[in-house]
């Protein structure tokens, strides 16, 4: 009897240290003082952050990253955004084909979509090219963002643009001063998963990052092929620190917006 | 009459004959949708199909790329390998999610703790995580130092860069995928149902077995499917934890690629992509599954 009520907690308990494990080695090995890679490491230190705030082969890609992923950001959520506002409203045929297209990269295999683009990026001399990631990156971004404002759009009362609108609100005026405010934190969850999802981007970079659009996953990934440095687990735990807050932040403000969209659903019945 | 135009009667006036004089507010959600509906054909799907065409139309038009696959041992090695892989990586999800899963909507102090461990590692790259487990499992790493500090062991053995590597960092990368679809489906079963049984007499085990495991199985089915599919397509944590002999579909594609074999690439690319698909055809048609699948994707 007292087996069966500790077991559940006992097995579920071992599972959640398997998911967290590995995480928080690579975070505690980031801190070694020593040389080598090596855990528990013999005494902490700040060296391999050092070593990679103080290394230019580490700084430019570090850059190259941040600013694809901003421009992402611009682009997926703009181009989202839009989309999303009118793939509802498409005819029904019309509308199941842009929604497949739109939601396909979630689905096709990552190398699949990595070689296509490459294949076709190459004969454009774009290959190498930061602009030729944020154009692919775009492509993976979408589909979050997508799907994000969708969902806020789709837990709007009607009523408020009709009242708008029938007390004399032009369409414009309608969509800046009710209808956008409202899916305002959708948009903002989506422009999250997108700066992610290009910050974190591993196998179209192989293939279309070049010489000239080195990303830290790319410069990681080559890293890796030579050796174990401890640099790495200090860049790891940096973006882990990164994807977390983000992430976390999407989270919060997906979960308010469901609240506040309880809150108003049950005030309006 | 109504200013706001409904979207059951735009569909109707869409697919009406133009008798009426052209009205604009008609074509805004084409408007709206077609930048980025433009953008997608020109910088993504155009180029894939243009690279699955290069399978068929290689130098002339022909089939001959997918006859030789019959023959191709190289090709249906790698194909088995990604299968078996794949199989193993979702039972072992499958085991180690649903109680995660079941902890997840049943617990109720402990579950935003057992969330927020679920999603670190969810939200964590694939790279950082396979790097993660070449840190754990290499000749030095802390399996190898723990297996040898309790006498099982005498020297280091090697895990890193073997099949079972792979198996153990993809079910972690995996895992979330299979626990978010099941704790969605039982967190919609009817308490007053499990109250219920228990009232009647039912052990908490005839419970689990005759009610709760029953109205979870579109979680299940969702679950399992989409991470067979997404574990289909790994490319990254073989490459970089798997055995010199565990080289998946995806491996083989880029591996073509490198030596611009592109008929070939192409070729095994498409028949990716088709399993793929089939398996999410399928995936529709189960009750239930299409919606959990939704959610989940979200």
């Amino acid at each position: 009897m007292r087996l069966a009520q500790i077991l559940p907690g006992t097995v579920v308990g071992l599972i959640l240290f398997f998911l967290a494990f590995p995480i928080v080695v690579v975070a505690i090995a980031s801190f070694s003082s020593a040389t080598y890679l090596t855990f528990p490491p013999p005494a902490f230190g700040l060296r391999w952050y050092e070593a990679y705030f103080s290394n230019p082969d580490w700084l430019k890609p570090t850059w190259v990253s941040i600013w694809v992923a901003s421009a992402v950001v611009v682009l997926a959520t703009f181009l989202g955004t839009l989309a999303a506002l009118g793939i509802a409203r498409l005819p029904r045929g019309l509308r199941i084909f842009a929604a497949g297209l739109i939601l396909s990269p979630l689905i096709v295999p990552g190398i699949v979509v990595a070689i296509g683009i490459y294949y076709a990026y190459s004969r454009y001399g774009l290959v190498g090219t930061p602009i030729a990631m944020v154009l692919a990156h775009t492509c993976l971004a979408v589909p979050f963002v997508v799907t994000s404002v969708t969902a806020s759009l789709s837990g709007i009362d009607p009523r408020l643009e009709q009242a708008a609108l029938s007390l004399g609100a032009t369409p414009g005026a309608t969509f800046f001063q009710v209808t956008l405010p409202l899916i305002q934190p959708g948009v903002l969850v989506g422009a999250l998963f997108a700066f992610i999802t290009s910050f974190d981007e591993l196998i179209v970079a192989l293939f279309i990052s070049g010489t000239g659009a080195v990303t830290l996953p790319r410069r990681m990934w080559d890293d890796l092929r030579f050796q174990i440095d401890p640099t790495i687990a200090a860049v790891s735990t940096l973006t882990i620190v990164l994807t977390a807050a983000l992430m976390g932040a999407a989270h919060l403000l997906r979960k308010r917006a469901e609240q506040n969209r309880m809150a108003t659903s049950s005030a309006a019945p | 009459m109504s200013e706001v135009v409904q979207p059951a009667s735009l569909a109707l006036a869409v697919s009406r004959p133009k008798t009426a004089p052209f009205d604009w507010r008609r074509a805004v959600p084409l408007l709206l949708a077609a930048p980025l509906l433009i953008y997608m054909l020109v910088f993504y799907a155009l180029p894939v199909v243009a690279m699955l065409l290069r399978s068929v139309n290689d130098p002339t038009w022909t089939l001959a790329n997918y006859a030789t696959l019959f023959d191709d041992v190289v090709f249906q090695k790698t194909f088995w390998i990604t299968l078996n892989t794949s199989v193993i990586v979702t039972l072992g999800c499958l085991i180690l999610g649903y109680p995660v899963a079941m902890g997840l909507v049943r617990s109720k102090t402990m579950a935003p703790f057992i969330l927020v461990i679920i999603l670190l590692p969810f939200w964590t790259s694939v790279l950082v995580r396979s790097y993660a487990w070449m840190v754990l499992l290499g000749r030095h790493g802390l399996v190898n130092e723990a297996l040898m500090a309790l006498g099982m062991i005498d020297r280091p053995i090697r895990i890193l860069n073997t099949t079972l590597a792979t198996q153990i960092a993809m079910i972690h990368i995996l895992l979330p995928y299979m626990i978010l679809p099941i704790a969605n489906a039982l967190r919609q079963i009817d308490p007053s149902l499990i109250r219920a049984a228990s009232g009647l007499g039912s052990t908490p085990f005839m419970t689990f077995r005759q009610v709760i495991l029953p109205l979870s199985m579109s979680g299940v089915a969702a679950g399992t499917l989409l991470t067979f599919v997404l574990a289909l397509g790994f490319y990254i944590t073989p490459a970089m934890v798997g055995g010199p002999r565990d080289i998946t579909l995806s491996m083989l594609i880029a591996q073509q690629v490198d030596q611009l074999n592109w008929a070939y690439a192409a070729t095994l690319s498409a028949i990716l992509l088709a399993t793929a698909l089939a398996i999410l055809a399928v995936a529709r048609k189960l009750p239930g599954v299409g919606n959990a699948f939704r959610t989940s994707m979200r």
